[in-house]
């Protein structure tokens, strides 16, 4: 899957979306809820259920990150599936909270 | 990431908060983005490239930057300020194009081959038609045109492109972290970088926007009374002239919460004043350019209230700078040779982080690997406090010493006789240049040698001003730009020189 940025995803088994900010640096397989995102113009195949393991939710506006790629994706619709890298559940960036300037 | 995303993102989350306009009528975030797509579908019809937009400020414009994102096709806003010929010389520039235009600000434009005009009330009434389920996708590309204030000659167009600004957004502000009852006062023009940073921001931030269609102290304080605004953004000329009408008033802006200011070296007796007279507010310096898509360093609330009130000069000359850089950010100073300098040495400021274009539609001004070199001189202290001294441009050479004109402005505007002033270089014969001040005189004008005393006793005398005029006003564009060129020019003139 070509996880470049801008590029748009979402979970296979939830409401989940995701934009890719920094891509891995080197090909990866990018999960929500234990399956491999889809291409966020694709439809959803009705026959995948949500893996317990990959459970933990997904919420709009954060920003995941796998230290161990680089990879970055920011969730642009909340789901029930958390991220995965080739199996591995990656976590939320901490979020630096800047005083509003604009 | 389209920028509209931004909008889509806060649409889906909270559809029935308000993202626009007054709280009796304002739109929600789901009509906002219903507005946009028909907006956008409508566009598609018209034909051109680029959305020129010239117009006051309002819900148009948002729907309009949306509009045009969803299309990815550039934005370009045009200063509805300049002469009628400089204005049609930059929107023939934006061919082909289609420019959405204030109803009453068509009869100024002339016919240009490629460029479509519709009103702004025939965009509105496009927008409020039914959306279609699907827009065409298009690969985001160039967001926003700015074209720069061009006192330096021919405006340059500055280009933003989706990934700047979006990078910009997601990593300054948190994804609906403002509370629902929070309005953000949105007084800068719609050409500048700041309203259309304010545009986003906002709306990723869940926080709605009032736009005052063009500023005046008066609406400012009115608007913010009636709205129960609670953050704003004013470049420094506005928030002198907004405390002015406080202190005449006996008000103090109760439901404020936090006021930035930026676009311009804020005088030290301003904020100070600001900071006695509202101090519930928090304030926020904010130091950034066009071509960074707006904010690259901020000074926030705490550090403002500690240089206030430290007796640690190291602190409390932090008031003067512009706080830290953004931590997704690189910045260096550099010397004329490209050197990195160390702590407390002046140089230029050296930007580099996805938010920085660098690039106007006529070259490139970004290295290959990313750095950004400001035009803007200064300084960071030991704890990384950035100090900005002004456009290399305007520093003064005399006999081999460089002075910025700020740092003399900031001694003069301490004189309790002096309301304004601008220092600049003369051209000279000894010593390449001298020291000049312009300065406008709260009431009977102080005496020159006065004046030169008091920078004496602070600065050295090399930097006090040798040639002194006086003035009734000093020439500011309208988004509080001093135009030091101009008074350069006219202080360079033969009939001056006495």
């Amino acid at each position: 899957m070509d996880l470049k940025p801008g590029s748009r995803w979402k979970s296979a088994v939830c409401d989940a979306e995701f934009v890719v900010v920094r891509p891995p640096k080197a090909p990866v397989s990018l999960e929500c809820g234990g399956h491999q995102v889809i291409p966020h113009a694709d439809a959803r195949p009705g026959d995948l259920v949500l893996s317990d393991a990959h459970a933990a939710g997904s919420a709009a506006g954060k920003r995941y990150t796998d230290a161990e790629t680089g990879l970055e994706a920011l969730c642009s619709k909340a789901g029930a599936g958390s991220l995965s890298v080739d199996g591995r559940a990656i976590g939320a960036a901490e979020a630096k909270k800047l005083p509003s300037s604009d | 990431m389209h920028t509209a995303l931004l909008l889509d993102m806060a649409a889906d989350a909270a559809p029935d908060r308000l993202a626009l306009g007054r709280r009796a009528d304002g739109l929600t975030f789901h009509v906002a983005r219903r507005r946009a797509r028909a907006g956008a579908a409508w566009l598609a019809g018209q034909g051109g490239e680029t959305v020129a937009f010239l117009g006051l400020n309002g819900p148009a414009l948002p729907t309009a930057l949306f509009a045009a994102g969803l299309l990815a096709r550039p934005f370009a806003p045009l200063n509805y300020r300049l002469p009628d010929a400089d204005l049609n010389k930059l929107l023939a520039r934006t061919t082909p194009s289609v420019a959405i235009v204030d109803d009453d600000m068509t009869g100024r434009l002339q016919p240009h081959p490629g460029v479509t005009v519709v009103t702004r009330s025939a965009f509105e009434a496009a927008c409020a038609a039914e959306p279609p389920d699907e827009l065409p996708w298009a690969e985001p590309d160039i967001a926003v045109l700015l074209f720069t204030s061009g006192t330096t000659g021919e405006p340059k167009a500055a280009i933003l492109r989706h990934s700047n600004l979006t990078s910009y957004v997601i990593s300054t502000v948190e994804f609906l972290g403002a509370e629902e009852d929070e309005a953000a006062l949105v007084s800068v023009p719609p050409y500048h970088v700041a309203g259309i940073s304010a545009v986003l921001t906002g709306v990723y931030g869940g926080r709605r926007i009032v736009h005052l269609e063009a500023f005046t102290p008066e609406a400012w304080v009115e608007a913010a009374a009636a709205e129960g605004i609670t953050h704003a953004m004013v470049v420094p000329t506005m928030l002198g002239r907004i405390l002015d009408i406080l202190e005449a008033r006996g008000e103090s802006l109760p439901s404020m919460r936090a006021l930035s200011y930026g676009g311009g070296r804020m005088p030290l007796p301003v904020i100070e004043r600001a900071l006695n007279l509202l101090p519930h507010v928090d304030f926020v310096n904010a130091y950034g350019l066009t071509e960074t898509s707006s904010t690259i360093a901020v000074l926030g609330p705490d550090d403002h209230r500690m240089a206030l009130y430290s007796d640690d000069e190291a602190v409390k000359r932090r008031l003067g700078s512009v706080g830290k850089p953004l931590p997704a950010l690189e910045l260096e100073i550099r010397g004329p040779d490209g050197e990195v300098l160390g702590p407390n040495q002046s140089g230029e400021i050296y930007v580099r982080g996805e938010q920085v274009s660098g690039e106007y539609t006529s070259k490139k001004v970004i290295g290959a690997d990313g750095w950004f070199a400001t035009n803007d001189g200064g300084f960071m202290d030991e704890d990384g406090y950035l100090f900005v001294e002004g456009r290399l441009d305007d520093v003064i050479v005399r006999g081999g010493e460089n002075m910025s004109p700020g740092e003399i402005e900031d001694v003069l505007r301490e004189h309790p006789g002096v309301a304004d002033v601008a220092v600049l270089g003369l051209p000279d014969n000894e010593w390449g240049e001298k020291v000049a001040a312009v300065v406008v005189a709260k009431d009977a004008p102080p005496a020159a040698d006065e004046l030169a005393a008091w920078v004496k006793a602070r600065l050295r005398s090399s930097k006090t001003p040798e040639v002194w005029a006086f003035r009734e006003a000093l020439p500011y564009n309208d988004t509080g730009k001093l135009l030091r060129r101009q008074l350069k020019a006219e202080m360079s003139a033969p009939a001056a020189a006495a």
